[in-house]
């Protein structure tokens, strides 16, 4: 029987409440939001908060929205309520497609984007959509708040520029009118972590890439992304042959390990070809859009 | 820390260690046995049950969460009307062999049929991915399922 090792709880009350309980209790507090990682984490005793945090009863936190030119998701939006959202639908496929392929719907049901974001799991699928897109997230703590690119937000597996009293409060995109996008996931069986995703977008204009994304997950690409087969593409056609360059380059961005999910050769094939298929599927949504 | 919640409609009230996971505690606090405890790792939804009217994994929700929110396990399925459509489909389509998943599966069967009353097969597949069976191959638990949407009549009762 696996069970967390003792702790204490407390409910907070508001996301300033959080951050002084967060300051009140030191590096041995922990945020609780949809507990799907964290409390696993804790049964195998890798993690042993002392005090945790919990934020579910926040409706600052909730909630998907149009603000200007972005779309911002509080950090204790589900994976369920993305999978779900028209608002996002109507402007990035890939949020429904990457989410379709995470974990099931029971954990769906509870486990939130900030959750997701702040355990950086080196295979974390919305890592990818978060870099494809160029989202970025909001931190706060008691001073105020800053905005980081997802793009830098990652220290390392598991790590980010999350501080120890702070908390990422939003996750947002930029809104790319005529832009396409998708998602591909290759995984052992339904539910489990990549061997190896792709996620991308593209903007064709005048017959010419004018803008992309290339999001990689599970394949230990710096920071989610692929920036060289971006800059590659951007101003060229969208032509199977610059695709295919463009999937090869990606390819070369990552650096996988062999484990149990298969040898890194594998992976790394995994990693130009999924990058093919999403590039394909978006370049061509843009240009029927 | 002491906890109340809303189990099947009747108000609980325990205390608990905050660390204590939600199945233990109907388990063993309210003494309901149906919702089972299976894998502890969040993969196999033998501990489905409902919180709030969502299908969630009990292994990975502290009792603390559920204070003051309502939860539904199996056994608050049948009513004074009967057994629920998910019940009967079970047994109509010989849904279950050994029966461990059984209580998670009919939680999660409900779920979808409330939100979705004439599912797809691929819809239903993708409503179970999230459990386990190890005997059936889960043909009989999609028909289970199936029946359950064709014979609606009293999931009014149950809403």
């Amino acid at each position: 029987m696996q069970t967390p090792a003792p702790t204490d709880y407390v409910r907070a009350t508001s996301v300033a409440n959080a951050i002084a309980l967060l300051e009140e209790h030191g590096e041995e507090a922990r945020i609780l939001a949809g507990g799907h990682s964290l409390l696993p984490m804790m049964k195998l005793r890798i993690a042993r908060p002392e005090m945790l945090i919990d934020i579910n009863d926040l409706d600052e936190l909730r909630g998907i929205r149009v603000e200007g030119d972005e779309l911002v998701l509080g950090a204790m939006v589900t994976h369920r309520e993305v999978l779900e959202s028209p608002i996002l639908s109507e402007h990035y496929a890939i949020f429904r497609e990457a989410e379709k392929v995470i974990a099931d719907p029971l954990v769906r049901n509870r486990g939130t984007v900030g959750g997701s974001m702040c355990q950086a799991d080196p295979s974390e699928d919305l890592s990818a959509v978060g870099s494809a897109l160029h989202g970025t997230v909001v931190i706060r703590n008691s001073s105020g708040t800053r905005t980081v690119p997802l793009r830098e937000f990652h220290e390392g597996p598991y790590e980010t520029k999350v501080g120890p009293a702070e908390m990422l409060t939003e996750v947002r995109f930029p809104i790319r009118p005529g832009s396409g996008s998708a998602y591909e996931k290759v995984e052992r069986r339904v539910g489990d972590w990549a061997v190896c995703s792709a996620g991308v977008f593209v903007t064709v204009k005048d017959g010419v890439v004018a803008d992309c994304g290339i999001g990689l997950t599970a394949v230990s690409a710096e920071h989610f992304c692929a920036p060289a087969a971006e800059a590659f593409l951007i101003g060229k056609a969208p032509s199977e042959e610059n695709l295919r360059a463009a999937a090869k380059m990606a390819g070369d961005a990552s650096d996988p390990s062999s484990d149990q999910r298969g040898p890194a050769d594998y992976k790394k094939h995994l990693a130009e070809e999924l990058t093919f298929r999403a590039l394909t599927r978006a370049a061509s949504a843009s240009q029927g859009a | 820390m002491q906890v109340t919640m809303n189990v099947n409609g009747e108000s609980i009230t325990r205390d608990v260690e905050p660390r204590k996971l939600l199945v233990h505690f109907i388990r063993e606090d309210v003494e309901l046995r149906g919702t089972h405890w299976g894998c502890d790792t969040s993969n196999c939804g033998a501990c489905t049950l409902w919180v709030d009217g969502e299908a969630v994994k009990s292994c990975t929700v502290l009792a603390a969460q559920a204070d003051g929110h309502d939860v539904r396990t199996v056994e608050g399925m049948e009513t004074a009307a009967g057994l629920d459509p998910v019940q009967q489909g079970f047994i109509e389509c010989h849904g279950l062999q050994c029966g461990f998943c059984t209580p998670g599966m009919m939680m999660t069967a409900r779920w979808l049929l409330d939100h979705n009353p004439h599912p797809s097969e691929e819809e239903i597949r993708e409503a179970i991915s999230g459990q386990i069976c190890r005997c059936t191959g889960y043909k009989n638990i999609v028909e289970a399922i199936q029946w359950a949407a064709d014979h609606p009549a009293t999931s009014e009762v149950n809403a």
